[in-house]
């Protein structure tokens, strides 16, 4: 009898369960900084994260014909205890089953310590790129698809001496990002031979610079390196600098890419460079095309956005269930070989392959290659800015 | 001849982008003072409303500016200005009408009026986010520069550049002009007296058959427009963004609280105190010592005080001094 009972309330647990996964839909964090100094970019990163979600959805293959559902958060990008809040509110509240983001990597750590280490929910982050997340105690539970700043800098430093750039001003956002990425810059082009007069920060949303380009101007070099936000203080420096004629070229690394730039500084931007995450791959291209015939304009971070998003749904398949803790080591599996390659649009393909058991190397719209501790490797765009207009110089 | 290059690094790296920055601080912390002297309270919805009359200007700006009409050397808000001021005037008003006035009826402490404004301020936040978006816009057209480094180089012949900006002298010469009528409303005019009434004892101006509400009218009046061009100043000077209004609340307030909370004269000098101290204390004097001293006695070190991280603390340094040792602002606050 005990037994029989036994059985019953497993296969009622089991066919709620069912139920369940096929009717409500399966929800996932979207937490980026709906406000603050990346709100620019942050629309169109949410948007390329849903459109991979609709694309799950639209396959009706994804967990036996599960519908995915965005909750949106906003991160703010710079108040931790805003954005820990948000967090909270979607697990506890919304019920959402893993996280795509947080953005700005001061936010993207407090969430990982405060919150999903503590609910046990997967993170995946397009655009959290300090050196100091790498070694962060995770769980496993974390993951990015934007490469750590250590090897930015070391990038950086190579197209600096390429350049043939001695000596350089150095300024940067006072945050863990920009404090990680200037660190990383500093230390790579001092061990190549370059020097660095000044590292300065400067503080975001303030307008006046005029303090900042001073210091700067005065220990002067060939370029001035500018590790801060597009949107932001890195756009008053550079404004305030060229005004003042203290400097001419400008070296742009990935929070200062975008083209709202050189369309706001205009031609005095132009012969400046710089690097952001980016590869030379199909899958960049066919995701702009699948963005673009969904309306969705695609700057900086939208396709590692989309990547991120997609290494869910996929990971998630693979584990056949939609818990952080089924399918957290299952990430790493669909984001590298071996298997059937995956780019942007096929993610209906991907989850008929992983549904029949088999295997995907997911490469995407920002060909992923997961290393270490969960962390894209990396391949950088060279950028130069010409004509008023971002362009690539090269793939490094 | 290295005197004057030093005294030309000086005056494009410090003084005109401080006389220009304090300039903006001045109008700004003007606003602030009078609504403080006249009605007792600190009013944090100010930057808001700054951001609100400055994107009101922006509004019909786009218009004239599709309309073919532009201000050729100048840059085009300026036109455009006295719109917006006439609409943040009405909302200021009307933002009285609907909030301040219920608790002056109430005679509620000044601590209720506070965080009411706090109220105010979130909801022009959402209101200016809604119609323009959170996103960067550009207020200047019109010439960029007055002079540019290199047309100085050329023309004195120095090592070291000069450059002055249109929208840095627009900015010291509005403040210039904006301070000049406000002080002579002040004094010689019969309401500005009957404000400065109102305001150094309420009691005995209602008796001397001062109007309370027509008072508060003006003080509304002149605030929004102050604040108006303040933040169009700030707007065509550096850029447009409605996340750096909020974040210039704190210069501003520190400038009214330095020179004297109601005390107009003060939030003008408080307002240049806080812009030169906080360029001056952080600046690299290293080029300038250079020009000054023989060759070798440059030595390795930027010659900074502080590293510009500090640059607020300086403020907030200054501002704690004062409340310290002068508690009512240099010069003496709480009147106008």
């Amino acid at each position: 009898m005990k037994k029989i009972l036994a059985a019953l309330a497993a296969t009622t647990l089991m066919t709620s369960a069912a139920i369940s996964a096929s009717h409500s839909p399966i929800k996932i964090g979207v937490i980026l900084g709906f406000t603050g100094p990346i709100e620019s970019l942050t629309p169109t990163m949410a948007a390329s994260a849903e459109l991979a979600m609709k694309e799950a959805t639209d396959s009706g293959k994804f967990l036996d014909g599960a519908e995915v559902m965005s909750v949106r958060a906003d991160s703010t990008c710079i108040d931790s205890a805003a954005a820990s809040a948000a967090a909270e509110r979607l697990i506890t509240a919304e019920g959402v089953t893993a996280i795509m983001g947080a953005d700005c990597s001061g936010v993207t750590g407090a969430i990982l310590q405060n919150v999903a280490r503590a609910n046990g929910i997967v993170m995946i982050s397009p655009s959290a790129t300090s050196p100091a997340l790498s070694d962060a105690e995770d769980d496993g539970l974390f993951f990015r698809t934007s490469p750590s700043d250590a090897r930015q800098g070391d990038v950086l430093a190579d197209v600096l001496i390429e350049k043939g750039v001695k000596s350089a001003a150095l300024t940067y956002t006072n945050n863990d990002y920009g404090k990680g990425l200037s660190d990383s810059i500093q230390a790579a082009f001092e061990a190549k031979g370059g020097t660095i007069t000044i590292s300065a920060a400067h503080e975001d949303g303030k307008g006046d610079y005029s303090a900042e380009v001073g210091a700067l101007a005065q220990a002067g070099g060939d370029v001035l390196i500018v590790a801060g936000y597009l949107d932001q203080g890195g756009k008053g420096v550079i404004q305030g600098a060229l005004d003042a004629g203290a400097f001419e070229t400008f070296v742009l690394p990935d929070g200062m890419v975008g083209d709202s730039l050189p369309a706001a500084i205009g031609a005095p931007l132009n012969g400046s460079y710089g690097t952001i995450a980016g590869s030379e791959s199909e899958g960049a291209d066919l995701f702009q095309k699948l963005a673009t015939d969904a309306g969705v304009k695609t700057d900086t971070y939208a396709a590692e956005s989309y990547d991120a998003a997609a290494l869910i749904l996929l990971a998630m398949q693979a584990a056949k269930s939609a818990n952080s803790a089924d399918f957290k080591d299952k990430v790493m599996d669909v984001a590298n070989a071996p298997g059937e390659k995956i780019l942007p649009g096929e993610i209906g393909k991907a989850l008929e392959i992983l549904a029949a058991g088999g295997e995907v190397d997911y490469v995407g719209a920002t060909a992923v290659e997961f290393i270490g501790n969960g962390e894209s490797g990396g391949s950088f765009r060279q950028i130069l800015v010409d004509g008023e207009k971002i362009t690539t110089e090269k793939y490094r | 001849m290295d005197i004057l290059n030093a005294l030309a690094v000086l005056l494009n790296f410090l003084v005109i982008p401080a006389l220009a920055y304090g300039s903006q601080l001045a109008l700004g912390a003007l606003g602030v003072t009078l609504i403080y002297g006249v009605l007792r309270f600190s009013n944090f919805a100010h930057g808001e409303l700054m951001a609100f009359g400055t994107m009101t200007t922006i509004l019909v700006m786009w218009l004239l500016q599709s309309a073919g009409i532009s201000g050729g050397f100048l840059p085009t808000a300026l036109i455009a200005m006295p719109v917006g001021i006439l609409v943040a005037v009405l909302l200021a008003l009307g933002t009285d009408r609907l909030v301040y006035k219920f608790y002056r009826k109430q005679k509620s402490p000044p601590v209720i009026f506070l965080i009411g404004s706090l109220a105010v301020m979130f909801f022009y936040n959402g209101l200016i986010r809604f119609v323009i978006g959170p996103d960067d816009q550009n207020v200047a057209d019109g010439a960029r520069f007055i002079f540019t480094a290199g047309d100085f180089k050329k023309w004195s012949g120095l090592a070291e550049g000069i450059a002055f900006r249109t929208t840095q002298g627009i900015s010291i010469v509005v403040a210039i002009l904006c301070v000049a009528a406000l002080f002579w409303f002040l004094n010689k005019t019969k309401t500005g007296k009957s404000m400065r009434a109102y305001s150094d004892n309420e009691n005995l101006a209602l008796l001397s058959g001062v109007n309370p509400e027509k008072v508060v009218v003006i003080a509304w009046v002149l605030a929004a427009s102050l604040a108006t061009i303040a933040g169009t100043m700030y707007g065509m000077d550096k850029t447009f963004k409605p996340f750096i209004y909020l974040q210039l609340l704190l210069p501003i307030f520190a400038s009214a609280i330095v020179g004297g909370l109601g005390s107009p004269i003060g939030a003008v000098v408080g307002g240049f105190i806080i812009a030169f101290s906080e360029i001056a204390v952080t600046f690299a004097y290293k080029k300038v010592i250079g020009y000054l001293t023989p060759g070798d006695w440059v030595p390795d070190g930027l010659i900074q005080l502080l590293s510009t991280d500090y640059k607020f603390a300086v403020s907030f340094a200054i501002l704690v001094v004062v409340l310290l040792v002068r508690p009512t602002g240099i010069f003496k606050g709480q009147t106008i």
